[in-house]
């Protein structure tokens, strides 16, 4: 990376900063909102996701990442997905979840 | 390509190494040497199988008070049994000794991406692996709640579980470390033309299973952190609500069982393919050199190992049929596992048909590659009917169960590792292992293998249970085919004393001259035909190969050989 | 005898080893923690008595705790791009406060659990589920900011020598540990709002 690009690149991250705060905040005001547990959730996770966007996208050079990189992330995340979703999805049928 | 002469102690050439091929080494003898104490392990609990309430002969006074074992002990060795086996034994020898040992080689690499820290991940599973036994020697004896560990028996058994917990905990972070080696060495250390579909299938096979292990593992760390919070401190991650235990709680409550089963079977599913991928890589590697051919299907096979791979993430609650899932969910199961059995079809398919037009060698590690395809298809067809929850309602927690996965294990995985030995071994050492020894060594483990496992079926089907330290024998279903039980010890025993055919050889070859061939199998890959035998010491390669061709180019029309190196030009 | 691609990147690929290697060993890492998030999601929906976060935990000393790790980000990031512009003070600069932030966390969280374990009666990993899986997973998540420290402090201190010796294999690994570093940030931003917040 050429010294320019690393001078922009320095730009980005105080932007994102700025962003991240700013979301901080977000999340904790959300929480007094009085909009019922699942949405409360939905929308907790949601500017999380958001946060970690950034964080993944430009403090960890996410953006233009090399396509191993990519695949591996991908891979991961599938599996991540169906750790998260699979087995709460076998007490679905429970009519008392235990 | 070499260093200069420096001079290196003992200690850090052979102790400290970080060269892979010492490394691989120092993972195949220990795995090996646990391999043995988790069969002498099998082979004390089969004698109380065969004759139950008796006393074991010579150390029965050191197992128990009347001379027999006690349930609490059958259960300690059992749990044992089957931990050693698989995580001290079959994964450390097929990923950590071979994987190692070979990935490097056969990518033309001068070693794996980050020796540091492969010294490291065999010393974390040397502790990891001491850890484990050590819990033999706690009050209480060795994890008896099964290889499983299911709460909440595991959740309130003696000491030894806390000190399984641990091991595994080493034992992971072992894992994980050799992966992320493996899975970086072949994505950035393949040489000049070592293009992906030019990889030997060995490499593919040990990728795939890198890939499975980094992704899988960690959950049943994360389990065994809650366990260990469980246990150390308290809390009730896998305590229900309401349960009374004498002696132990008072328990918050509000935990599941079935949250330990759910992390746990996420990484053992997956682990059953880590233990026959490698398999796979080698029966291959074996069949191509010894039939003279081109392997058929390499690209059927790749992409059948990457869909195997795929799939094994989301199969594992077929070990849970039995918890109360719900057909829907269930059906869900069903539909996955059925469907991973399709590219297991694929690559046997591959194999055999590879076999078609050959002009077959009858070497030893032929034998055990041969070996390996009906007994892993005898493995693999027993498995269908316990993936589905309609007849696993019958055979579930039964001999039948047992049967099945030692047969893919058993005279399935370790067949192919006996293979690989065999067939790696004058590379290794320059040396050539004795035909005959090695002819005596397949024939008597193969009968005996099917000796031990094939009446488990039967058992199982009558609905003998599993993990029971009598045998089972007080169950009225169990009338008719509980004495197969005395042939099945003798047949485990002989087994044992075949195992001698194979030290005997090793012993005698190791001390026999050196041959001076480094490819004495006429192979192509550039593992044997670009490194002397054993390969330098700093770096394998006197100049490293650039590579031309495929890996299975046998017989290829007008050539000189019937066998064209990979890093042969043309 | 030098491993291809250490320092300099793979054609192909485009990527040093570290790079893949530490990209891999947070995916693992990812599966870790994920597994402890499904245990939540286990554990929380199979009770319907679930107690709110701030029930227990102080949400103020979490904000400030979430700001200072990602700082902490911000200032890593900033450490290794004053190594590409060859500024070694400034490299010095940032790691320091990025140790700073760090140190910072961990203070919060010894008050937040002493404050817990001298509550009357204490609230304990023992006492339920909801304290159980928090201290759990922050607790871990604590031992990964502190191996953070380790390594960040390594560099900082002792390890810094190889600046001198070969500055582009020293950028990388500062690169390779902001990229773990930014890991465990990501994993506090979902754990502060599903512990102390949902």
């Amino acid at each position: 990376m050429t010294p320019d690009e690393v001078k922009h690149h320095i730009k980005t991250y105080v932007i994102v900063f700025i962003a991240l705060a700013f979301l901080t905040v977000v999340t904790v005001a959300i929480s007094y909102l009085d909009i019922g547990v699942k949405a409360g959730i939905a929308l907790g996770l949601f500017v999380a996701s958001i946060k970690a966007s950034l964080v993944a996208c430009y403090f960890m050079h996410l953006i233009d990442e090399k396509t191993t990189i990519y695949w591996t992330l991908i891979a991961t995340a599938i599996s991540f997905l169906i750790l998260i979703f699979l087995p709460i999805s076998t007490m679905l049928a429970q009519a008392r979840i235990y | 390509m070499s260093e200069g002469n420096h001079k290196q102690s003992f200690w850090t050439k052979y102790i400290w190494s970080t060269d892979h091929k010492i490394i691989g080494i120092q993972y195949g003898i220990t795995s090996l040497a646990w391999l043995l104490f988790g069969f002498v392990l099998i082979s004390i609990m089969r004698y109380q199988l065969a004759y139950p309430g008796t006393p074991i002969p010579l150390i029965g006074s050191l197992l128990g008070p009347d001379g027999a074992l006690p349930p609490e002990t059958y259960n300690s060795m059992g749990a044992m049994h089957g931990t050693i086996m698989i995580f001290l034994g079959v994964v450390p020898l097929a990923f950590g000794a071979f994987g190692n040992y070979l990935v490097p080689l056969q990518i033309g690499a001068i070693d794996m991406a980050f020796p540091k820290l492969n010294a490291a991940s065999y010393w974390i599973y040397f502790l990891g692996s001491v850890i484990m036994v050590v819990g033999f020697f706690v009050p209480g004896g060795a994890a008896n709640s099964g290889w499983t560990s299911y709460p909440p028996l595991s959740n309130i058994a003696t000491t030894g579980q806390t000190v399984w917990l641990w091991g595994m905990v080493m034992l992971i972070t072992s894992s994980l470390l050799g992966s992320v080696n493996i899975l970086v060495t072949v994505i950035q250390l393949r040489t000049d033309g070592m293009t992906w579909m030019k990889l030997p299938i060995f490499v593919w096979t040990q990728f795939i299973t890198a890939f499975l292990l980094l992704l899988a593992f960690p959950p049943l760390e994360a389990a065994g952190i809650l366990q260990l919070m469980d246990r150390l401190v308290g809390t009730s991650f896998f305590m229900p609500s309401g349960l009374v235990v004498s002696g132990g709680g008072p328990y918050a409550g509000g935990g599941s069982p079935l949250l330990w089963q759910h992390l746990f079977w996420f990484l053992a599913h997956p682990e059953v393919y880590v233990l026959i991928l490698p398999a796979f890589g080698i029966v291959t590697e074996v069949i191509a050199n010894n039939t003279r051919k081109p392997i058929k299907g390499y690209k059927s096979l790749v992409y059948a190992m990457i869909f195997l791979g795929f799939m094994s993430f989301i199969v594992w609650a077929h070990h849970m049929y039995l918890t109360g899932m719900g057909t829907t969910i269930g059906a869900f199961f069903q539909t996955t596992t059925m469907i991973i059995s399709i590219p297991s079809v694929v690559i046997l398919t591959a194999l055999l048909l590879s076999l078609w037009g050959g002009s077959i060698r009858f070497n030893t590690p032929m034998l055990f590659a041969l070996g390996f395809l009906p007994m892993f298809g005898i493995g693999g067809l027993t498995g269908l009917p316990l993936g589905l929850a309609a007849a696993d309602i019958h055979l579930h927690d039964t001999y039948y169960v047992i049967g099945h996965f030692h047969y893919v294990v058993a005279p399935g995985t370790i067949f192919a590792l006996f293979a690989g030995i065999y067939y790696w071994f004058p590379k290794l050492t320059g040396k050539r292992t004795n035909e005959m020894l090695g002819k005596l060594h397949f024939y008597s483990s193969f009968i005996f293998m099917n000796g031990v496992f094939m009446p488990m079926f039967i058992q199982g089907l009558a609905g003998l249970s599993r993990r029971m330290n009598d045998g089972g024998e007080t169950y009225a279903h169990a009338a008719g085919v509980i004495h197969l039980n005395e042939f099945m010890t003798i047949s485990a025993w002989l087994l044992g004393v075949a195992q001698l055919f194979f030290i005997v050889n090793m012993i005698i070859s190791l001390r026999s001259k050196k041959t001076g061939e480094s490819n004495p199998w006429n192979a192509t890959t550039i593992d044997w035909t670009d490194t002397t035998s054993p390969p330098l010491g700093h770096g394998n390669f006197e100049t490293v190969p650039t590579v031309y061709r495929g890996p299975y180019e046998y017989s290829v029309p007008n050539e000189k050989n019937d066998f064209s190196p990979q890093s042969q030009k043309g | 005898m030098d491993i291809p691609f250490n320092v300099k990147e793979r054609p192909d690929t485009g990527l040093y080893n570290g790079k893949l290697g530490i990209w891999l060993f947070l995916a693992s890492e990812v599966m870790l923690f994920g597994g402890l998030f499904s245990a939540y999601i286990f554990l929380r929906t199979g009770v319907d008595n679930w107690p709110a976060g701030t029930e227990y935990l102080d949400v103020r000393l979490a904000t400030l705790n979430t700001l200072f790790l990602i700082s902490s980000s911000v200032t890593m990031v900033m450490s290794w791009a004053s190594l590409k512009l060859n500024d070694f003070k400034k490299f010095k600069f940032y790691s320091g406060t990025t140790l700073l932030f760090a140190f910072g966390f961990l203070v919060i969280k010894y008050f937040e659990y002493s404050a817990k374990f001298s509550h009357v009666p204490p609230y304990l990993p023992s006492t339920n589920n909801f304290l159980g899986i928090y201290f759990t997973m922050t607790g871990l998540h604590v031992l990964h900011v502190i191996g953070g420290i380790v390594v960040i402090g390594y560099y900082f201190g002792p390890g810094s020598k190889m600046w001198k010796a070969d500055p582009e294999r020293f950028t990388n690994r500062i690169e390779i540990v902001g990229l773990y570093w930014h890991f465990v940030d990501l994993v506090w931003i979902f754990l502060f709002p599903v512990l102390y917040l949902l």
